[in-house]
């Protein structure tokens, strides 16, 4: 006989899984005391949302399922933020909580929250165990739901007395999900009908995105793109799928991507989407985006197809086996004029920035440049430090960017980081961080500190919160309210948390002080006092075409 | 654009809310929603009668499909089917007018289920169309309480909206 806790530890790691982010409190004792002894690593965290985001930045970086554990009440809702992060991102999480023995449920008992109800529009689904014998069976199918089809969060939610009492470990035996049946193959003649509207585009574009990356798919739309030799717009979640030094390479479209990219987009004849969703931050104003083009749009969700913008040929499938699929059918037919049009327009609207003083895009830059060959992931928080990572930092492989994209959550980067660096030990981990961002998990230093993660936070401290200020500069006025931030001594306060603390207030200091944080071994925090009031851009106004932008 | 969806659902706690939910958030609108468990007791069939555009309409179809608690999502609108809605009237019948409501009770096939000093409960089953007569009919008597199910359908013929479908 096996409590609930042990049952549930087994079926983690039936699962494979080596690693929780978790914190412990009451309702989830069972299951604690049974990790005690098992051969599973918790990382604690000091905070319930760091452990939701450590274990989104943990599945990004591998593509396996994250997972966190929180307590029931106010330790489940701490979870919500890093949740509806993963589930806008599409991140496989599989997330434990505790909760009120079942007798008490409904009671508005002590620390009762009712998660699944509150979780319920930002997982992909979510179970309440009632019964302990249910548990293999809840468990085995959260992980495949996570996991398979558009992956995202999945909260298994476990009164204390299920995980408290006893029963026989019996295996679920196969999956019965007579509702979730996640389709890989797109349908042939759709296939044949993109192949052919391919064949007959003069000036395509391909925009691909997180789907790719999700897929596995970045060889494919190499070739794929190589191919047709279409020039690649990536988006935000697809940074990484196509490498940024590939001479196809546009960059980011729409809000702050390059003109070059915007320009393409707005031209191309052809649009082929692959695994992106039409978000507002890319399109701009819907009527206008990429206005000549037949679109082809490639997604495993159903509903994401004619969702924010009409295509003309839809094909549900999963990227990957779409794309080897649809390159048997393709032959290249590059048109010069289009490349040279390009070519044109890259020459003509770079991405410039401003070389006096410490500016955030050389910090970047030069992070890029200390790094080298040796492999690093970068995560970062929300706002322009997000931005001009997006924009500066040449991204070649998949899974190397780590970012909260559709939610957009500030105080992701750090957490996240922790997670990256526990799934990848040996590469160098980088959250390039605003000032008004760190500070909402500034915590998880601590984290970082206990279980000794040379993770790097690389502060770009303009003492604003830059991106708000941004707008307010350019859409208010300049009236900047409540967007000037009084912080506290990063450095000092690194220090005081066991780790490393470098500012870095001269161009010339940048270099030497990312060399000493690369060598160190310990959590490094750099403060880098960057000009106050720097924009990110180019930029499209909201609501605006993508073809209309400033700067 | 009124589109009548048959809907399979698993019978487990919540999947109600689950439904309900997405319709809140994305801002569908429902018409109607009627569920009940099946000749199956570990499944339920939702009728959904749902409002709006072509594009909504096939979003409503969709993101139903994405809940991993629902089975199947047909939208038999335009496919020939049966539909029902059934409906209690309690309405005022001063025994000098119980023979005029009767009368209209019979032309709409309905029943008088209870009768009271000044009141009777009439119950019709049928269409839409013909739910909304008989509560105009009865309206003039004066309507003291009402309440409707809501749609039920099912297609005619060998046509079905089963699991193994």
């Amino acid at each position: 006989m096996l409590t609930g806790g042990q049952i549930l530890i087994e079926c983690l790691k039936n699962e494979g899984v080596d690693t929780i982010f978790g914190y412990p409190g009451g309702a989830v004792l069972p299951i604690y005391d049974a990790l005690y002894d098992a051969d599973i690593r918790h990382i604690l965290t000091r905070h319930e949302q760091g452990a939701a985001h450590a274990a989104d930045g943990y599945a990004r970086a591998t593509g396996r399922p994250g997972v966190c554990m929180a307590t029931s009440g106010p330790g489940a809702t701490n979870l919500v933020t890093g949740l509806a992060t993963a589930y806008m991102d599409s991140v496989p999480i599989v997330a434990l909580t505790g909760q009120v023995p079942t007798s008490l449920l409904g009671k508005d008992s002590f620390q009762e929250a009712d998660i699944t109800g509150i979780t319920m529009p930002i997982t992909k689904h979510n179970y309440l165990v009632r019964d302990v014998n249910d548990l293999p069976r809840i468990v085995k199918e959260a992980f495949y739901i996570a996991t398979t089809g558009r992956p995202g969060p999945v909260l298994i939610d476990v009164p204390r007395d299920v995980s408290g009492s006893k029963t026989e470990y019996r295996d679920p035996g196969p999956i019965g999900l007579r509702g979730y049946m996640p389709r890989l193959a797109g349908e042939p003649a759709k296939i044949a009908a993109a192949a052919k509207a391919i064949a007959k585009a003069r000036r395509p574009v391909i925009y691909a995105g997180g789907g790719v990356i999700n897929s596995g798919a970045a060889e494919q739309l190499r070739k794929l793109a190589e191919t047709i030799m279409a020039p690649v717009v990536v988006t935000l979640m697809g940074l990484g799928g196509f490498p940024a030094d590939h001479p196809l390479y546009l960059g980011m479209p729409g809000m702050h991507g390059s003109k070059y990219a915007n320009y393409a987009v707005s031209e191309c004849d052809l649009l082929l989407a692959i695994g992106v969703r039409f978000d507002d931050r890319v399109t701009g104003k819907v009527e206008t985006f990429a206005p000549h083009a037949t679109i082809i749009h490639i997604d495993i969700d159903q509903a994401e197809l004619g969702k924010n913008v009409p295509v003309d040929i839809a094909i549900a499938g999963d990227v990957r086996t779409v794309l080897v699929d649809l390159l048997k059918l393709l032959r290249g037919a590059p048109d010069p004029a289009w490349h040279e049009k390009i070519r044109q327009w890259k020459k003509e609207y770079p991405l410039v920035y401003e070389k006096k003083g410490m500016r955030p895009q050389q910090v970047i830059r030069e992070i890029a440049d200390v790094v080298g060959d040796r492999p690093v992931r970068i995560t970062t928080e929300v706002g322009q430090n997000q931005m001009w990572t997006a924009q500066h930092f040449p991204f070649t492989r998949p899974r190397s960017f780590i970012s909260s994209g559709g939610l957009g959550t500030m105080g992701f980067g750090l957490p996240a980081a922790i997670g990256v660096q526990v799934a990848c030990p040996d590469e160098l981990v980088f959250d390039i961080a605003g000032d008004g961002s760190i500070q909402m998990n500034i915590q998880e230093l601590a984290t970082a500190v206990n279980y000794e993660l040379p993770v790097n936070v690389a502060i770009l401290n303009n003492g604003y919160l830059g991106m708000v200020r941004q707008w307010q500069e350019l859409f208010y006025n300049r009236r900047y309210s409540q967007t000037e931030l009084k912080n506290p001594d990063f450095v000092r306060l690194a220090e005081a948390y066991g780790a490393e603390g470098i500012r870095v207030e001269k161009v010339a200091e940048i270099r030497p002080a990312l060399e000493q944080a690369i060598a160190s071994s310990r959590p490094v925090m750099l403060d880098f006092i960057i000009e106050r009031e720097e924009n990110v851009m180019p930029m499209v106004p909201p609501g605006e075409s993508i073809s209309k932008m400033l700067g | 654009m009124r589109s009548t969806l048959s809907v399979l659902v698993e019978n487990h706690p919540g999947v109600l809310a689950r439904v309900a939910g997405l319709f809140s958030r994305r801002g569908y609108n429902i018409d109607s929603l009627s569920v009940s468990r099946t000749e199956d007791p570990t499944i339920s069939r939702m009728t959904i009668v749902v409002e709006g555009d072509e594009v909504v309409l096939d979003q409503v179809a969709k993101q139903l499909r994405k809940l991993v608690d629902v089975i199947r999502v047909r939208d038999i609108t335009n496919e020939p089917h049966v539909d029902r809605e059934l409906i209690l009237i309690k309405v005022n019948a001063e025994s000098s007018r119980r023979g005029e409501i009767i009368q209209i009770v019979e032309i709409f096939r309905g029943r008088i289920v209870d009768v009271g000093e000044t009141a009777c409960i009439v119950e019709v089953t049928g269409d839409e169309g013909k739910i909304n007569a008989i509560e105009n009919a009865l309206r003039p008597f004066g309507i003291i309480e009402l309440v409707r199910t809501g749609k039920v359908a099912m297609q005619r013929g060998s046509q079905t909206v089963l699991v193994e479908d």
